[in-house]
């Protein structure tokens, strides 16, 4: 699903962001990135959602070589992937009904049924009162929740989380978490980044250290998967790299 | 149903907010010209096929005109009765001195003075247009009969007058393409700073996989709306124009100008300019859309 071997990435001529990265995330796992503010999660998930191309290294997403594919190609295999953005990201002009529509708009999904699946997913997160709300008169953890069932609507195949829970009280971030669960269970890979272990410790999911832009050494080994099989081959292989 | 807004908020934009009035005053223009370019369409049309069977026989002046009546002059009957007998020629009339006197009125008035001039005699002559007479033949046999007179099949001058039409023609035409092509550079420019000024929501459209196909929808519809607007607004501030313009002709009251009346269509062909200024539009908008996504990383 997910691979990265000895990647690196710097942004124009600054210093290396990241540096001898190898992991790789097995179709239907779960994973935490953890890591202080500024040890390189986001950049490592920008790669995964393709904003970024390594600057070295080889990066491969379900199969492709990132740095080989279209702008067509692209853009199709954004649509097999979720992401929260830190920053939320949301359409300002549009209403949250109409934000976690879109990718189901740009997908080219009938609209009577999407319709109905945001309504359902608007109203899991919290927010059926606020469906006509534009995202400006929304508080940031409802922003984010919109911002998640953006990422959630279309079933992607990957999901990635940045900060997923940095603006929801521990109840609606734990709530969250199991969402993230159910669609894991369900094939889903999922990737979160967060810098709140207290969290993590709730979830028996292989975690992976970031520190200083490089996977730490000395980092949690992983933990059993729930998530079944192959969850515990890629977090074995997540440990075995952390720990050679 | 609830009516979808677009995913690029590009009607908010104060860029747009001037191009449907630029794209008016690029209709008007280009509607002037087209209606310029039919009228000296026709006008050509007009003179070369009223005049292009047609001859005139010019006699010269025996006297004054008082005694030079249209009944009394046996060179003139002989010169008649020769065109008839001329194969390709199918009508001959000879005018009389009312007819020249008459034709003369724009330029010399009624005050009479025609009747004191030694006018020439005028012979108005129709020929067959697939086979008409040998001109040089029937120069040399009619200065065989009238000494000094004049066959004139009005080439010369039409010649010229057609010349003049096709280049109004020809220039209208490149007022048209002019003004297309600046619409096209100002709708190419107000896409460029569209795409600056929603980079963020563009970039996030992408981040969720949208293809740069569904990004240019966003713009050319717009500029297909915009476009649209802007003509049917030129279209309509034209009408007047080219109604005053067609009044100010028919004052002229002139035989060498035809009556600016459009036909259907002409009318359907400056109908379909807003239509067309959206087309362009739109166009030019997905193309600059495509072409200036293509480039980025």
């Amino acid at each position: 699903m997910v691979r990265f071997e000895d990647v690196a990435l710097r942004y124009g001529t600054g210093p290396e962001i990241l540096k001898h990265i190898s992991l790789q995330f097995d179709p239907g796992s779960y994973h935490f990135l953890v890591g202080a503010s500024g040890a390189g999660k986001s950049s490592l998930l920008r790669m995964m959602y393709l904003a970024q191309h390594p600057s070295a290294g080889r990066v491969t997403l379900f199969g492709r070589d990132v740095t080989e594919l279209s702008r067509p190609e692209t853009a199709l295999l954004r649509r097999r992937i979720g992401v929260v953005f830190q920053d939320f990201r949301l359409l300002d002009h549009l209403t949250a009904r109409e934000n976690v529509a879109l990718p189901l708009q740009i997908s080219g999904q009938a609209h009577g049924r999407s319709d109905k699946d945001v309504e359902e997913l608007l109203t899991w997160v919290g927010l059926a009162d606020h469906m006509d709300a534009l995202p400006p008169t929304l508080s940031g953890g409802q922003q984010q929740r919109v911002a998640i069932a953006r990422a959630v609507i279309g079933r992607p195949n990957l999901l990635l989380a940045d900060e997923p829970t940095g603006n929801l009280d521990d109840r609606m971030a734990v709530r969250l978490l199991y969402l993230f669960e159910e669609l894991n269970k369900i094939g889903t890979t999922v990737v979160i980044a967060t810098h709140n272990e207290s969290l993590v410790d709730r979830f028996p999911h292989p975690v992976t250290r970031l520190s200083g832009g490089a996977i730490a050494p000395s980092g949690e080994p992983a933990k059993t998967s729930a998530a079944g099989p192959a969850a515990v081959k890629s977090a074995a292989a997540v440990a075995g790299r952390e720990n050679p | 149903m609830r009516r979808r807004r677009q995913a690029v908020p590009l009607d908010r934009d104060a860029t747009g907010r001037y191009l449907p009035l630029l794209v008016a005053i690029m209709v008007y223009l280009a509607a002037l010209a087209l209606a310029g370019a039919m009228v000296a369409s026709k006008l050509a049309d007009r003179w070369d096929s009223g005049l292009s069977g047609a001859l005139t026989v010019q006699l010269p002046a025996a006297g004054p005109a008082t005694t030079a009546g249209a009944g009394g002059d046996p060179v003139a009957e002989q010169v008649v009765a020769l065109l008839r007998d001329t194969p390709g020629v199918t009508a001959v009339e000879r005018l009389d001195t009312r007819d020249i006197a008459a034709l003369l009125e724009p330029w010399l008035g009624d005050a009479g003075l025609t009747a004191e001039l030694p006018l020439p005699g005028l012979i108005a002559v129709t020929v067959d247009a697939d086979q008409p007479p040998d001109l040089n033949a029937l120069r040399r046999a009619v200065l065989a009969v009238a000494p000094g007179s004049l066959v004139d099949d009005h080439q010369r001058w039409l010649g010229h007058l057609l010349d003049l039409t096709w280049a109004i023609e020809a220039m209208a035409i490149v007022v048209v393409a002019l003004v297309v092509l600046a619409a096209a550079i100002m709708v190419a420019f107000v896409t460029r700073m569209g795409l600056a000024a929603h980079e963020q929501a563009i970039e996030v459209l992408h981040l969720i996989g949208a293809q740069d196909s569904y990004v240019a929808r966003q713009f050319q519809s717009h500029a297909l709306s915009l476009g649209l607007r802007g003509g049917l607004i030129g279209l309509l501030c034209a009408l007047p124009t080219l109604y005053l313009g067609r009044h100010l002709l028919q004052r002229i009251d002139s035989g060498l100008l035809p009556e600016m009346q459009l036909l259907p269509m002409e009318w359907s062909l400056l109908v379909l300019l807003p239509v067309a200024s959206a087309l362009v539009a739109m166009m030019t908008a997905r193309i600059t859309v495509l072409r200036t996504l293509a480039r980025m990383p």
